[in-house]
C-alpha cells in the first residue's frame, strides 16, 4: 500500500515539473489565427527567426476574436491577426503598443463543381454573393467572429442582402475554423468564403472548386502588434519586439515572400520600409 | 494467557435498568444483570427476542436508550473485549494478514505480531492456510479464523453471536472446542445460540430472554433440569410460539379465539 | 469519403517511421493524463471515502455535486480553468496558461469527481458489510479508511481507469488551456482536432487509431492484473 502511494506521488511530482530543457528556454508567445497556422507559413519562417536570435516562438492558434481576447488578457506577448479595424481599436484602447503592416494574402470563394449559382468567372465578388443569395444556393459561413468571418460579412453588406437572416436555410453558420468549414462545404456541397492559404493546403476538397478570386475587395492584410507592457508588465517586450523587428525586416519579408504552397506564393509581404 | 484478573480487569460488567428502543418500540426491557469473571454464559430464546441486540449493547456497538452499562474500568474497556459474529467478516487479504490487521489496530509491535499470529493459527488448526486469501476459505474455516483473530487480542471478554448458526456439524464441533480453549485461557465467554444442544454443552450459566425481557437467569444445571419460568419451560419443550404472552388461561399451543393468525 | 485503409496506412506509417513528433505527442499525452489521474486519485479516493463514511452538514450537497460533476463537459472545465489561470484572472501571476501544467490542472478537475463518486459508492457498500466487525476491533470510520480503500482496490482500479479514459480522450479542456502549441502542449487529441481542421482526415483517423491502441493496451494490462489476482477479489 505504501509503495502504491509512493509511486503515485513520484508520478505527480515528475509530471508537474516543467522539464529541465523547457525551464531554461528563451521563448515568447505569439497568438494568431488558425488560418495562418494551417497554411504552414509559421512552420517555414519561424525556425529562421529562432536561428537568427535563439528565441523560440510558441504559437497559439485560435479564431481572430479569441486571439484578440487572449491578447487583451495579457496571456500572450505578440498578436498577429488580419482584421485592421479590430487591430487599430486594440492599439487605440491601449492593449497594444503599435500596429505594424506585415503581409497580406487574399480570400477566395470556392463552391461545388456544378456551380448552381453560376458564378464561375465573375470578376466581382459582390455580384457572386448576390447570385448565390438569389439562387438560394447553399453557402457555409465560418460564423465564428474571426477575421475571415468579419470580412465575409462586410462583403455581404455591400450586396445589400441580409444573409444572416437566412441562417439555417441556404446560409449555414458553422461556428468553426476554416478547415472545419471547408470540410462542411465539401460534404454538403456548398459555397464558402476561404483564405487562399488554407485552401491551397486543404486536402479534403471533394467536389469543391475555386470560383472567385482577385477582386481587390478580397485582399486580406495582416498586422502584428506587441501587447502593451505598460498594461501587462510581465509581457516579454524585448523578445516580442525582436520578432516584430525581424518579420518586418528585409530578411523576414523575404522569407514570407518565399513561402510556397503547391508552387504558389501564398502571402505577400507589405511592411513599411 | 490473559492477565490475571485484578485492577486492570474490566469485569464485573453491571447492567442497571437497561432498555433499548427503536422506532418507538422497546426491544430490550428493564435488564438488570451482573457479569462476574470466570464463567461461560449462554443466552437463549426465540428468534426476535433480542439476543443479538443484547450482545451489541454489552459490547458497546449500541447505546441503551435507558439505564446504564458499566464495566469496572471507566474508559478503555473496549480494548479488552472482542466479538465474533454469526457470519465472519474478513478483509480481502490473507488469513495471516487479517489477524495482523487486528493486532496493528491494538498497536501491538511488529516483533510480537508474528509470534502471536503463528500461535493462534496453530491453536485453531489454520496454520497451513496462513497465506491463502481469507475469503476463499470455507465458512467454517473463516469462523475459526474469526475466533483466532479474537483470541490474538487476548480479550478479557469474548462476545459470540450465534457463532455456529451457519456451520455444518464438524465445524460446529471444532468451533466449540476453540471456544472452550479460549475460556480455559482465561477469557469470559458471553454468547447467544438457538441450538439448545450447544447451550447444554457449553453453558455454565443460562440467560433466557423473550420479547426483550430476561425471564430467567440460572446456573446451567438448574435451568435445564428445573426451569422456573413457564415460558422457559415451553421453550425447552420446543413449544414457545409467538402469540404466547405468558401465564394465563389460554391453552398452550392454541391461538386465542378471535385473534388473527 | 475517406478510406479507412488510408487512415490505417497513415497510422502504420507514423508508427513505423517512429515519427519524432509522434513520440513527442504520445509522450506528452501520457504524461499529462497519467499525472492528472494520479493527482485526481490522491484527492478523490479520500474525499469519496469521507463522504461515504461521515455525516456532516452539507453532505447531501457534496454527493449531488460529485455525481453531477462527472458529466461536466470538458470544454466548460477548460473555459473555467482558462479564466482562473489567465493573466487577467486570479492565478495569472503563476504564468501557467499554455503549459502542460495547466492541462494537468484541467484534467484533474475533470477526473476527480469520477473517482470520488465511484469511491463513495464502493466504500459505502463495504462499510455496510464491515462496520460492526471493524468497530468491535476498535476501528471507527476514520481509522478504517485505509483498510476499506485497500479492500475495495479492484473496483477502485476500475474507477481510476475510467478516469484515465476520460482524461486521455478529451480535447475541449486541453485545447483551451494548453493552446495546442507545437512541441509544448500538443497532445494526441488536439493533434487529431488540428488535422481534421486542416482536412487531413486520413492522418487524423490514423492518429485516432494510435490513441485507441494506447488506451486499449492500458486497459488490457489492467484487466490482466485483475484477472491474475482474482482469488483476492472474492
Amino acid at each position: 500500500m505504501k509503495r502504491v502511494i509512493l509511486m503515485a506521488l513520484m508520478t505527480t511530482v515528475i509530471g508537474l515539473l516543467p522539464g529541465p530543457a523547457l525551464a531554461a528556454e528563451k521563448f515568447f508567445t505569439l497568438v494568431g489565427t488558425t488560418s495562418t497556422d494551417n497554411s504552414g507559413l509559421y512552420e517555414k519562417i519561424l525556425p529562421l527567426f529562432t536561428a537568427r536570435t535563439g528565441i523560440k516562438v510558441r504559437v497559439v492558434s485560435v479564431g481572430t476574436g479569441r486571439a484578440i481576447n487572449i491578447a487583451k488578457n495579457g496571456d500572450a506577448d505578440v498578436l498577429l491577426v488580419h482584421h485592421k479595424t479590430s487591430e487599430e481599436k486594440f492599439v487605440a484602447e491601449g492593449y497594444g503598443l503599435k500596429r505594424y503592416d506585415v503581409m497580406y494574402n487574399d480570400f477566395i470563394i470556392v463552391g461545388p463543381e456544378n456551380d448552381p449559382a453560376n458564378i464561375l468567372g465573375l470578376k466581382s465578388v459582390v455580384d457572386g454573393l448576390a447570385q448565390i443569395a438569389a439562387t438560394k444556393s447553399f453557402f457555409v459561413s465560418r460564423g465564428d467572429d474571426s477575421g475571415t468571418h468579419k470580412k465575409e460579412l462586410s462583403i455581404w453588406k455591400m450586396t445589400g442582402i441580409d444573409a444572416v437572416k437566412a441562417s439555417g436555410t441556404w446560409y449555414r453558420e458553422a461556428g468553426a475554423g476554416m478547415g472545419a468549414t471547408l470540410n462542411t462545404a465539401s460534404a454538403m456541397p456548398a459555397y464558402t468564403f476561404s483564405d487562399r492559404g488554407t485552401w491551397l493546403k486543404f486536402e479534403n476538397r471533394g467536389g469543391l472548386r475555386l470560383m472567385t478570386e482577385s477582386d481587390p475587395l478580397l485582399l486580406n492584410p495582416y498586422g502584428v502588434i506587441l501587447i502593451n507592457p505598460k498594461r501587462h508588465p510581465h509581457v516579454k517586450a524585448k523578445m516580442g519586439q525582436a520578432f516584430i523587428d525581424w518579420i518586418t525586416s528585409p530578411e523576414g519579408q523575404a522569407a514570407i515572400k518565399a513561402y510556397r504552397i503547391n508552387g504558389r506564393q501564398a502571402f505577400f509581404p507589405n511592411a513599411k520600409k | 494467557m490473559t492477565a490475571p484478573l485484578d485492577d486492570t480487569s474490566i469485569l464485573p460488567l453491571e447492567l442497571t435498568d437497561v432498555s433499548f428502543a427503536a422506532g418507538g418500540n422497546r426491544l430490550i426491557k428493564d435488564v438488570t444483570l451482573r457479569f462476574e469473571p470466570g464463567l461461560k454464559t449462554v443466552m437463549i430464546g426465540p428468534n426476535g427476542a433480542g439476543k443479538s441486540l443484547f450482545l451489541r449493547l454489552c459490547h458497546g456497538l449500541l447505546q441503551p436508550t435507558q439505564g446504564s452499562i458499566r464495566w469496572q474500568q471507566e474508559t478503555g474497556a473496549g480494548r479488552h473485549q472482542a466479538m465474533v459474529f454469526q457470519r465472519p467478516v474478513m478483509l480481502r487479504r490473507s488469513v495471516a494478514a487479517n489477524i495482523d490487521y487486528a493486532l496493528k489496530l491494538r498497536q501491538i509491535s511488529r516483533r510480537n505480531r508474528g509470534d502471536i499470529i503463528d500461535r493462534v493459527l496453530h491453536q485453531t488448526g489454520l496454520r497451513r492456510l496462513a497465506d491463502q486469501p481469507a475469503r476463499v476459505l470455507s465458512i467454517g474455516e473463516q469462523q475459526k479464523l474469526a475466533l483466532a483473530r479474537a483470541w490474538a487480542l487476548e480479550p478479557q471478554v469474548l462476545f459470540l453471536d450465534e457463532p455456529t448458526a451457519s456451520l455444518d456439524p464438524a465445524a460446529i464441533h471444532s468451533v466449540e472446542e476453540i471456544i472452550a480453549a479460549i475460556h480455559d485461557a482465561g477469557t469470559r465467554i458471553i454468547m447467544t445460540t438457538h441450538d439448545l444442544g450447544q447451550a447444554r454443552r457449553i453453558a455454565d450459566e443460562v440467560l433466557f430472554i423473550n420479547r426483550g425481557r430476561i425471564l430467567e437467569a440460572a446456573p446451567a444445571d438448574r435451568f435445564f433440569n428445573a426451569p422456573e419460568n413457564d415460558l422457559a419451560q415451553a421453550f425447552l419443550r420446543g413449544e414457545l410460539l409467538w402469540w404466547n404472552k405468558g401465564q394465563d388461561n389460554r391453552k398452550q399451543g392454541m391461538p386465542p379465539k378471535g385473534e388473527n393468525q | 469519403m475517406t478510406d479507412f485503409s488510408d487512415a490505417f496506412a497513415a497510422a502504420i506509417g507514423l508508427v513505423l517511421g517512429l515519427d519524432t513528433s509522434l513520440t513527442e505527442i504520445v509522450g506528452l499525452s501520457l504524461r499529462v493524463s497519467l499525472t492528472a489521474v494520479a493527482i485526481a486519485a490522491f484527492i478523490g479516493l479520500p474525499v469519496g471515502a469521507a463522504i461515504a463514511l461521515f455525516r456532516f452538514p452539507g453532505r447531501f450537497f457534496f454527493v449531488v455535486a460529485t455525481n453531477a460533476l462527472m458529466g461536466m463537459p470538458p470544454v466548460v472545465v477548460g473555459l473555467i480553468v482558462y479564466l482562473l489561470l489567465s493573466r487577467a484572472g486570479p492565478f495569472g501571476v503563476f504564468g501557467l496558461l499554455f503549459t502542460p501544467t495547466a492541462m494537468i490542472v484541467a484534467q484533474v478537475l475533470l477526473v476527480t469527481p469520477i473517482i470520488a463518486a465511484l469511491t463513495r459508492q464502493v466504500i459505502e457498500d463495504l462499510w455496510i458489510e464491515y462496520e460492526e466487525q471493524m468497530r468491535s476491533l476498535g476501528a471507527g470510520p476514520g481509522r478504517a479508511v485505509p483498510a476499506l480503500l485497500w479492500d475495495g482496490r479492484f473496483t477502485l482500479i476500475t474507477a481510476i481507469l475510467a478516469g484515465f479514459g476520460r482524461a486521455s480522450a478529451e480535447v475541449g479542456a486541453v485545447m483551451i488551456v494548453g493552446g495546442n502549441i507545437d512541441h509544448v502542449t500538443r497532445v494526441m487529441t488536439t493533434s487529431i482536432a488540428l488535422e481534421v481542421s486542416k482536412g487531413n482526415l486520413a492522418l487524423a483517423l490514423g492518429l485516432g487509431m494510435i490513441l485507441l491502441v494506447l488506451s486499449a493496451s492500458i486497459n488490457a494490462a489492467a484487466y490482466l492484473i485483475q484477472h491474475n489476482t482474482k482469488r483476492w477479489h472474492a
